[in-house]
């Protein structure tokens, strides 16, 4: 007699359960479920007990050393596309490369809107923003950049944000006047730029389809966006070359990774945020796509890491996260179209995971108890030394 | 304005048999919370063009809701009369646009937090329409069958993982003739259980010649429909101001005629209408076509057979060659489309079971022109594989 059930038999009985369990039960089979995953294919141990990390926090790099990159993972992925015995193939990096490595959260819970800027918005700011997901506008609440800059007194050159669409081009910098105007991070849209580095020789448009979301709308730009005469200036990059490394690439995110090492290079920000978007083809509904594009924002991911490793301002000092902004539809959910899309706001699309490596964090460990997509910023906050004072979440104790 | 105040005279702009039905059902409309009342209204307005199953839903949830006492409605109606709605909605025209107001009700729901509250409001009144007014059982049971893989010469992966613990997977299978025997057994089905729109053929390409008792939809005669509707997109996204919330009120107010859909049947002409307005993808690319297509079909018109083939999609071009400036006619990429249309039969099968009758369906799914099939049915052996000479015939004798 079997003494468990075969994995894809628990998946199908989750499912079975949907309905007659509560949305908490449910977020909690599915931190369970992962952290089987996890601990069948990469041999992780299980964090249940919280042990004190003050070890852990001495071997971190001095604060004013200290820097975090952030990677938002590309448009949200399912767990059976994933970290399920039958996705695991698509995400080797992850599961053979970073996860060991890793502190690994099963359960972050997303309360907010399922729309990629506004989700990606509050994600950055620690609050669950409510403006229009297709406007050009920016977070009500102060961001972790304006924090981290104006708390410790840094450079503008210090935090950034490389990001795929012109939707994104306020998330560096809030409305929030009271804070203070000025602190927010440079945003750079690396499809915009290179739209612009290739004007002239027309017929680009599809370049700047801007969201899977939307395919057929691109919002204008509001005005403080990085543009292509910096790329010299701050980048140390030639159009020319930019023009040239392009042509090697097959992606917009491969694009966003190659000037977030650029970044690195030229002006090493503490403060990071790469925001990956490929993945988010599957609201076209060709399931190949949606695959591809995990298969791709997993490379990209170990790549960064990799970067880090190779860079002397970054190599181990550096923490690094990786986290969906949500996740996409149930099969059984009769409501939506599965992978397609992320409309349902059923309890699988606002469950995820999160997982922090480098500097300061304990390797190999799993934590399932429910961690909200707002403790982020309080997290980086900690960490690095400043203030979230108007987020909403917790910092993250396991990290700290 | 408040749903109380609603007068027989607001229902002219309806289209004729809507109207009436509206009207037939004022007094009870009136009593109904506007968050529930503008998505039957939703349903109301499209009664003229929908398909017999949907009009005896409706009408049977209209008659259901008229003979509840005062009190149980009200507790019917409980969890949506919770639902704050701003004074901006409540202004709108929702008797006349009730699919914009729908669409922005959503948004609201999102932005306020609201969203689990109208959708546990939601689940609850459908178990309670599915216990006062069970679903009929269908006059025959179900067949759906799925073709894929046209134009693929191997598989590079197993073919219908998802599938195999629901049935019994067959590896040397007569490929000759298949198309034909499946479109046979459609059309002899269509002729001993004649009804209106009760067996469907759906070809993401070419259709291929059938019996005119079938209800066939393919995206190659809808080319002419799509090229339009692309070229109206591309007008209205050019002009100023123009946003995805402008976009998405224009094409819920096309009328088939707008894309060149004059000919034949009113109700078909709408139904392939929405297709391309509102689905996701279903312009570009052929596979999620079929795969959408089938779960329109199914959920709507609730079809006793089903017959969809997957055709090649075309090939989505990587960033770089596009930038490269090549303008060719996209070439067709076959072994994704295998991929997708391996996914989406897993979606018609789990789309066709949602419907009465689910536990005596049964479904056939064919790799074209190749020995691969599984069969899935009440009596057929799940899990199973054999490895017998067998032809399509004699499978689809088995799965009834």
């Amino acid at each position: 007699m079997k003494e468990y059930a075969a994995p894809d038999e628990r998946i199908t009985r989750i499912a079975m359960n949907l309905r007659n369990s509560s949305p908490r039960d449910l977020a909690r089979q599915l931190a369970f479920t992962r952290r089987e995953f996890l601990r069948a294919a990469a041999g992780l141990g299980i964090g249940s007990t919280l042990l004190h990390s003050s070890a852990m926090a001495h071997m971190a790099a001095p604060l004013k050393k200290r820097k975090v990159v952030v990677v938002t993972f590309g448009g949200g992925a399912r767990d059976q596309e994933t970290f399920a015995p039958q996705g695991q193939e698509n995400i080797p990096h992850l599961m053979h490369e970073l996860i060991p490595q890793s502190t690994f959260f099963t359960q972050v819970v997303n309360r907010g809107i399922l729309g990629h800027y506004v989700a990606t918005a509050s994600l950055a700011t620690g609050v669950y923003e409510t403006l229009n997901n297709f406007a050009s506008l920016p977070p009500d609440h102060p961001t972790v950049f304006e924090y981290f800059r104006k708390d410790l007194k840094r450079p503008a050159s210090d935090a950034w944000v490389v990001a795929p669409s012109n939707g994104f081009n306020r998330i560096g910098e809030s409305s929030n006047r009271s804070f203070g105007a000025g602190f927010g991070a440079g945003v750079i849209l690396p499809k915009h730029l290179l739209s612009a580095a290739m004007s002239g020789a027309g017929g680009y448009d599809h370049l700047l389809r801007d969201s899977y979301e939307t395919p057929f709308y691109t919002p204008e730009l509001g005005g403080g966006e990085f543009e292509l005469r910096q790329l010299e200036m701050m980048l140390r990059l030639s159009v020319d070359d930019f023009k040239a490394h392009a042509l090697t690439l097959s992606s917009p995110d491969e694009l966003s990774v190659y000037i977030a090492h650029q970044l690195m290079r030229q002006q090493s920000p503490s403060l990071l945020w790469i925001t990956l978007h490929d993945i988010d083809i599957a609201h076209a509904g060709a399931y190949s796509l949606y695959i591809e594009g995990i298969r791709r924002t997993d490379r990209l991911c170990a790549d960064l890491w990799n970067a880090i490793q190779n860079e002397p301002e970054y190599a181990g000092n550096t923490t690094m996260f990786i986290l969906p902004d949500f996740g996409r539809d149930l099969d059984d959910d009769a409501g939506g179209n599965g992978f397609q899309h992320h409309r349902t706001g059923d309890v699988l699309s606002r469950t995820t995971w999160m997982m922090a490596l480098g500097a300061g964090v304990r390797p190999g460990l799993v934590f399932d108890r429910p961690v909200d997509s707002t403790d982020l910023v309080p997290t980086l906050g900690t960490m690095l030394g400043f203030s979230s004072s108007m987020a909403q979440g917790q910092p993250i104790a396991e990290l700290l | 304005m408040h749903p109380k105040d609603l007068k027989p005279e607001q229902f002219r702009g309806y289209p004729p048999e809507a109207g009436k039905l509206a009207v037939d059902y004022l007094a009870v409309l009136q009593l109904l919370p506007l968050a529930f009342l503008s998505s039957l209204l939703k349903e109301v307005i499209e009664y003229d063009f929908k398909f017999p199953a949907e009009r005896e839903a409706v009408e049977k949830e209209l008659a259901n809701l008229r003979t509840l006492p005062a009190a149980e409605l009200e507790l019917w109606m409980h969890g949506f009369a919770q639902i704050q709605l701003s004074s901006a909605l409540e202004r709108q025209d929702w008797v006349n646009a009730p699919a914009q107001f729908v669409e922005q009700l959503s948004a609201h729901l999102w932005s306020t937090h609201q969203l689990d509250g109208f959708r546990n409001a939601a689940l609850e009144y459908a178990n309670r329409v599915r216990a006062a007014v069970p679903p009929e059982a269908p006059a025959a049971p179900r067949l759906g069958i799925t073709i894929i893989g046209q134009g693929v010469a191997a598989s590079p992966k197993p073919l219908f993982r998802e599938l195999r613990p629901q049935g019994a997977y067959y590896s040397n299978v007569q490929p000759e003739n298949g198309l034909k025997i499946l479109l046979d057994a459609v059309t002899a089905r269509a002729k001993a259980q004649p009804a209106g729109y009760a067996h469907w053929y759906v070809d993401g390409g070419e259709a291929a010649n059938h019996d005119a008792a079938i209800t066939s939809v393919s995206y190659a005669a809808l080319q002419p429909a799509r090229a339009i509707l692309s070229e109206k997109m591309r007008a209205q996204i050019e002009r100023p101001g123009m946003g995805p919330e402008a976009l998405r009120t224009l094409l819920a107010r096309m009328a088939p005629s707008d894309l060149g859909l004059n000919a034949g049947d009113a109700v078909l002409q709408r139904f392939q209408m929405k297709l391309l307005t509102e689905g996701s993808g279903t312009q570009v690319f052929s596979t999620t076509f079929a795969q959408w297509t089938a779960r329109e079909a199914l959920r709507r018109a609730q079809p006793l057979t089903l017959l969809v083939r997957f055709a090649p999609r075309q090939r989505q071009r990587p960033m770089n060659e596009l930038l490269y400036g090549s303008h060719e006619h996209a070439e067709l990429d076959p072994l994704g489309s295998l991929l997708d249309a391996d996914f989406g039969a897993y979606y018609n099968w789990l789309n066709q079971q949602r419907l009465p009758g689910a536990g005596q369906s049964s479904f056939l799914v064919w790799f074209e022109d190749h020995r691969e099939a599984l069969v899935i049915g009440p009596s057929v052996p799940r899990g199973t594989s054999s490895k017998a000479a067998v032809d399509l015939q004699q499978l689809l004798n088995w799965a009834s």
